[in-house]
């Protein structure tokens, strides 16, 4: 993420967007966690330069910004695939099959809860309860919730989102 | 908003509005659009409704869009509200039916009666006499499902904002916490603290700035109440944080809420924003020199910041890892100022506590748990779906009255209440009056209020194991016994699953329980051996025969299955050998197979396949 004319003077275009997110949140108290969701949301992670730059403008140690993404299940410091599946592992979900339904993912996507597809387009993730526990099993693609869920719908759901380009 | 006279004039302006509609004869399609909803397809009911009212060019309809009433196990829902008549609510409306309706009940008024919840013969009933809310008495939930929550007029139209209006005009901070102690309300996130008392220590404890803080961070697996009422009455909340505000003296609140909530995170910004535009937040509300203002912070994933000094380290931008207490928050909490910290249900009762009296709450419920309790009903039930029901309901009244029984003929086994820090109520309990103490009583608790109700294929063992795995990866990592405790339970537990435990294990199970209970530093470590002690205690016989006979009643741990073909059933067509993926199967056509359990990988596949039921799992 460094200056690709090499002048070392020029901003990337990510640290200028890491600078708007401080400047929005600069009269705040306790701003880190904010930087950090927003930083994310733009960027899709937050690799090591990210948070290092973050951790220099919000004047605090690089130390305490990595010790609160490494705290917190929701931020990650490698890249994400396109779509995040993330399969609800709560107690209602438990109960009517959800560890089937994540089996079945991990077989069709060839990948391990928490690992990307090769092409990057999903990402498999197991999740705490999504509350949405009248419909157990369900997943979470990004934003959109699937619930009522069967191995049998597995591949659909895989398919409807390589569809979309 | 300046005066009180300002919000009644608002009042009375929607109102005139919502008769006009009935004045002009104007039907009001409502499409229910909580996160559960939306999940079941209610975007694509509300686009087709709206795509048939168009190409049929309907006049005199209205469409709009509201929260969940509750009813997740007939979601997505719609209702008609005609003019004169009771509101039709249809239920499981896919697309297709959603035309239909516009169709056929509005066009030839003729109502679309297979998908009606509320038909009785050939009569529509009042929603509220249906099984599933006959039982139901709501308070929290009231407006929940009735209004649109992006609109605060509406809100305001159902007495909204009146109960702060009354506080800030009627009311000394005493008075108003006094009132709140009579109530009897206590904190319906988890320990039942009563919420009158908390407000009183922070009322009582001297600085130049306290803060509010609304707990929806929401962690308990199985619980989504708080979701629903953010979702569908976010200014309640708002309002609630107010009052509390204005009893213990703070100028500033904060909305702790869970980032894998959207709906609920953006009808929650559209609410504080329409509420500030109207001065119903923000400096000097209604003339009375009263600031008060609320910002929202978003969880990241952990669920130890339930806990309430996770939540605030948290809040202050660290790592959400909980402090010992005292001192408490009420004394000292975000950055060292008093602080209370009620959760969202909690909050959605206040506002009716004002404008109806502590009395009117009081004589709810049991002799120490007043009011009502909502609770998220899910697992093996029929009915799923959130419900709020008197204090000291039975169970029994909530599985086969509400929820209608469990489904496919099975056996009720345990429902589990108060989540990964709860446990379970057995069938002995069945006509135990739910409350605080009574939950407490039998090695359970309240908690948010999920419940999960299971049935004879659940293994209690597999539950406890599920839990501690929770715990286990959620602890996080400051105190040792949990640490380390849960992790050596979850490795006894599993090794029981696998069919490798040993008979001490239990006992071993139980001293290690004992001994975190009683050291570890917060809440999360405390309860967390609940649910192994309470599946121990009813449900003894399960452990003992995963331990000494490597079996599990339930069928559910793999690795103490067997799959087996009955030879008086198997036609001998080989269509479990050709789908197995470890050629665990062989034999020949046209006589019955045999499964190799050496090689089998008890995958189900085989179960799966055969039409003709002769693969069995035991």
């Amino acid at each position: 993420m460094s200056c690709q004319c090499e002048c070392g003077t020029c901003k990337s275009p990510q640290f200028e967007l890491i600078d708007r997110i401080i400047e929005h949140h600069k009269d705040e108290k306790g701003a880190l966690i904010p930087v950090l969701h927003e930083a994310q949301e733009n960027l899709g992670y937050l690799p090591e330069d990210v948070q290092a730059y973050i951790a220099e403008k919000l004047n605090v140690h690089l130390s305490e910004v990595y010790g609160v993404v490494s705290f917190y299940s929701l931020f990650s410091i490698v890249p994400k695939g396109k779509y995040k599946v993330s399969i609800c592992l709560g107690t209602a979900c438990y109960v009517k099959g959800s560890g089937e339904i994540l089996e079945e993912f991990e077989k069709q996507l060839g990948v391990k809860v928490g690992q990307t597809t090769e092409d990057g387009v999903f990402t498999l993730e197991g999740c705490r309860c999504l509350g949405c526990c009248g419909l157990a099993p369900v997943l979470m693609v990004n934003d959109n919730v699937h619930g009522r869920l069967t191995t049998k719908e597995v591949s659909g759901i895989i398919n409807k989102y390589k569809e979309i380009k | 908003m300046r005066s009180v006279d300002e919000l009644k004039a608002l009042k009375d302006k929607t109102l005139k509005e919502m008769s006009a509609k009935i004045n002009n004869n104007i039907t009001t399609i409502v499409v229910h659009m909580g996160t559960c909803g939306i999940a079941n397809g209610a975007k694509e009911v509300l686009a087709a409704v709206n795509e048939e009212i168009k190409s049929k060019n309907l006049k005199n309809v209205v469409v709009t869009q509201t929260g969940c009433p509750g009813m997740c196990y007939a979601e997505p829902l719609v209702t008609v509200e005609a003019p004169g008549k009771k509101p039709f609510f249809y239920g499981k409306v896919t697309p297709n039916d959603a035309k239909k309706i516009v169709s056929e009940h509005l066009v030839n008024n003729k109502s679309v009666n297979e998908l009606l919840l509320n038909l009785d013969g050939d009569k529509i009933t009042d929603i509220s006499e249906i099984p599933y809310y006959k039982y139901q008495k709501k308070v929290a939930l009231s407006i929940c499902g009735k209004i649109d929550p992006e609109k605060i007029e509406e809100y305001i139209a159902y007495d909204g904002y009146a109960a702060l209006a009354k506080v800030l005009k009627e009311m000394t901070p005493e008075q108003l916490i006094d009132n709140i102690i009579k109530s009897g309300l206590r904190g319906r996130g988890g320990g039942g603290f009563p919420t009158g008392q908390k407000w009183k220590f922070a009322n009582a404890s001297k600085s130049d700035q306290k803060y509010v803080v609304c707990n929806a961070d929401e962690g308990d697996p199985g619980a989504f109440m708080d979701r629903s009422v953010l979702e569908g009455t976010p200014h309640a909340v708002l309002e609630a944080m107010a009052i509390a505000g204005y009893a213990i003296g703070s100028n500033q609140g904060y909305v702790y809420v869970r980032a894998e909530y959207p709906v609920a995170v953006a009808n929650l910004k559209t609410a504080i924003k329409q509420a500030r535009d109207m001065g119903l937040l923000g400096k000097n509300i209604f003339g009375t020199g009263f600031d008060f203002d609320v910002d929202i912070r978003l969880g990241a994933g952990a669920f130890v910041c339930g806990e309430e000094t996770a939540l605030l380290a948290s809040i202050e931008g660290r790592r959400g890892e909980p402090r010992p207490r005292p001192p408490f928050p009420a004394v000292s909490g975000l950055w060292g100022k008093p602080t209370i910290i009620n959760n969202v249900e909690t909050f959605a009762n206040i506002p009716h506590i004002i404008r109806n009296g502590a009395e009117w709450f009081a004589s709810m419920g049991t002799e120490k748990s007043k009011g009502t309790k909502v609770f998220a009903l899910a697992g093996k039930i029929n009915n799923t779906g959130l419900i709020e029901v008197p204090m000291g309901t039975t169970l029994r009244t909530i599985i086969y009255e509400i929820g209608g029984g469990i489904p496919n003929g099975k056996k009720f086994k345990a429902a589990q209440t108060g989540g990964p820090s709860g446990g379970c109520i057995s069938a002995e309990n069945l006509d135990m009056q739910l409350d605080y103490d009574n939950l407490i009583a039998i090695g359970s608790m309240m908690g948010s209020g999920g419940m999960i109700v299971m049935d004879e294929e659940t293994c209690m063992v597999d539950i406890a194991r599920f839990f501690l795995e929770f715990t286990q990866d959620e602890s996080c990592g400051k105190c040792p016994p949990c640490r380390i405790g849960t992790k050596r339970m979850l490795e006894t537990l599993t090794k029981i699953c696998e069919g490798k435990g040993k008979p001490e294990d239990l006992e071993n199970l139980e001293i290690l329980a004992k001994t975190i209970k009683s050291t570890a530093l917060c809440g999360l470590g405390q309860t967390s051996p609940n649910p192994v002690l309470s599946t121990m205690r009813y449900f003894r016989k399960e452990y003992e025969a995963h331990i000494t006979e490597q079996k599990c009643i339930a069928g559910v741990c793999k690795k103490l299955l067997n799959y087996s073909i009955l030879t008086d059933k198997c036609i001998g067509c080989g269509l479990c050998a050709r789908n197995c993926p470890v050629n665990a199967i062989s034999g020949e056509p046209k006589k019955p197979y045999v499964i190799d359990s050496a090689k089998c990988i008890k995958c189900g596949v085989c179960l799966e396949k055969c039409k003709f039921g002769a693969v069995v799992k035991k």
